[in-house]
């Protein structure tokens, strides 16, 4: 527990607190985004917005896997879930998110779809080997922390021969992200969001390594510093920030040196490449199309892609008006800017992807900031 | 501790039925189940974890678990040295002779 407890230790967050107090400069403003929604989530469990200065703003980047997937691709898998020999298996939170005619992959489990829940893409491979007269689709979610494991299970799969398992992949790439919030024309051109830093994620770092946002440093003039999930951590990764931006720096800085290296980890990318390429583009909820954001299954593992199995198609919709998930997932609106929140949409019955996971900023500020809104009677 | 549970029951029980996906800590190797499969341990919760993703671990060592897959092992020296460095913040700020305190107050 030393390694979990130690890192959100009172005292040194205190330090931390007023060392940060000391060294901004009064006269400037700090924007600084922690891209991945397990930050957003520390950052209001542990109240570190409390124990920052005020000219340090925290603005919550797209970083929650089930926020940015399009409605028709999760159409798509309800769709698929719908077919009678079907057995889908996701991770929880997909579950809930509400898609088109606010259809859940939960409601059609109750209305009698075969739709399981799986915290490891491994047991996804475990139902298919013990329902051979069913075919078991694993409808695979997430950033560059899920990926190799669901090409594991891809591997293993073909290394078993199982004729029954295939996996819908959804797979998206975090630099390619992160690149596209700053090319945006609100942040070019419009300086609707201003970005002067980047927390970096630590988990999906610890896969790829802290090497594929060096450009951003370099090209973009942006640091970015790679911070561990706890709130000391956090508060560190803050204090780095703000030192190089004091400095006139960009560069990237590893706070999280307990778990991510420059390289990263060298045997889970060599399991992504070897069964995943790049798509050419992928559509990303709230982002758009964004050119070789998401990755799909090789052509030599093909027999394993639920795509071309079952021939998936993805109809466009049109997204509820009144929900304002696009816009907070590129983090030009707060949760509380959108009428919605806390009174239709709520944690119980979400209408937008932002309030179903753990990591959507909607979820977060109504768990945790929900006392500071006047919500009416 | 939802995230830690090796089956739907257990998390179930533990996290009300909601699991998450990113949100991992790092925990102790306290088995070695072959294939690669290791048993690991926090606060007393033990569960089952692939090491599949990971190169050999032994028992003792820390790894980083993420949806059942250990991505990273957690280097050990490297979080006692931000530990350390924490303390020594915490020291310095509180030190009223401190070089520190004077920018402070």
């Amino acid at each position: 527990m030393r390694y979990i407890l130690g890192f959100r230790e009172g005292a040194a967050a205190a330090a931390l607190s007023k060392l940060l107090a000391t060294e901004v400069d009064p006269a400037r403003q700090y924007h600084l985004m922690e891209f991945c929604g397990g930050h957003t989530h520390a950052i209001f469990h542990y109240g570190v917005e409390d124990l920052l200065p005020a000219n340090v703003q925290l603005v919550h980047g797209p970083g929650c896997p089930v926020c940015v997937l399009p409605v028709p691709r999760l159409d798509a898998a309800i769709e698929l879930a719908g077919q009678r020999e079907v057995i889908l298996v996701s991770y929880g939170d997909m579950l809930r998110v509400p898609a088109s005619r606010r259809r859940s992959l939960l409601k059609a489990r109750a209305q009698g779809a075969d739709v399981r829940m799986a915290y490891s893409a491994f047991e996804a491979l475990e139902i298919a080997a013990s329902h051979p007269d069913r075919e078991v689709v694993f409808f695979a979610i997430g950033f560059e922390t899920t990926t190799p494991a669901t090409a594991h299970i891809i591997l293993e799969a073909h290394r078993r021969r199982l004729a029954n398992f295939s996996v819908y992949c959804n797979h998206v790439i975090t630099p390619a992200a992160i690149q596209s919030i700053l090319d945006s024309p609100e942040v070019r051109e419009r300086g609707e969001i201003r970005v002067d830093g980047f927390i970096g994620p630590s988990h999906v770092s610890a896969v790829i390594g802290s090497a594929p946002y060096e450009c951003f440093a370099k090209d973009y003039g942006r640091p970015v510093v790679i911070a561990g999930f706890e709130p000391l951590d956090v508060l560190q990764a803050v204090l780095m920030l703000v030192r190089q931006l004091n400095a006139g720096r960009a560069c990237v800085e590893n706070q999280f040196t307990r778990g991510v290296t420059r390289a990263g980890n060298l045997k889970a990318q060599d399991l992504m490449n070897t069964v995943f390429e790049r798509r050419p583009s992928f559509e990303w909820r709230g982002l758009g199309e964004l050119p070789h954001s998401g990755v799909k299954i090789k052509s030599a593992y093909r027999e394993f892609d639920a795509e071309s199995r079952f021939a998936m198609q993805f109809k466009p919709v049109t997204e509820n008006a009144a929900c304002q998930c696009p816009a907070i997932i590129r983090g030009v609106k707060k949760p509380t800017d959108c009428a919605i929140f806390g009174t239709v949409c709520t944690p119980r019955d979400p209408i937008g992807s932002c309030m179903v996971s753990a990591e959507g900023a909607c979820a977060a500020y109504y768990k945790y900031r929900r006392g500071a809104l006047q919500v009416p009677a | 501790m939802a995230t830690l549970c090796g089956d739907r029951a257990t998390c179930e029980r533990h996290g009300n039925g909601r699991l998450r996906m990113c949100l991992a800590v790092p925990v102790r190797v306290s088995a070695l189940l072959g294939d690669h499969w290791i048993e690991i341990e926090v606060g007393g919760i033990h569960s089952r974890t692939s090491i599949a993703l990971i190169d050999e671990v032994a028992v003792g060592d820390y790894v980083i678990v993420h949806a059942g897959y250990a991505i990273a092992r957690l280097d050990v020296r490297e979080a006692e040295k931000t530990l350390a460095l924490f303390d020594e913040i915490a020291a310095q700020v509180k030190r009223p002779d401190d070089a520190l305190h004077t920018r402070i107050s």
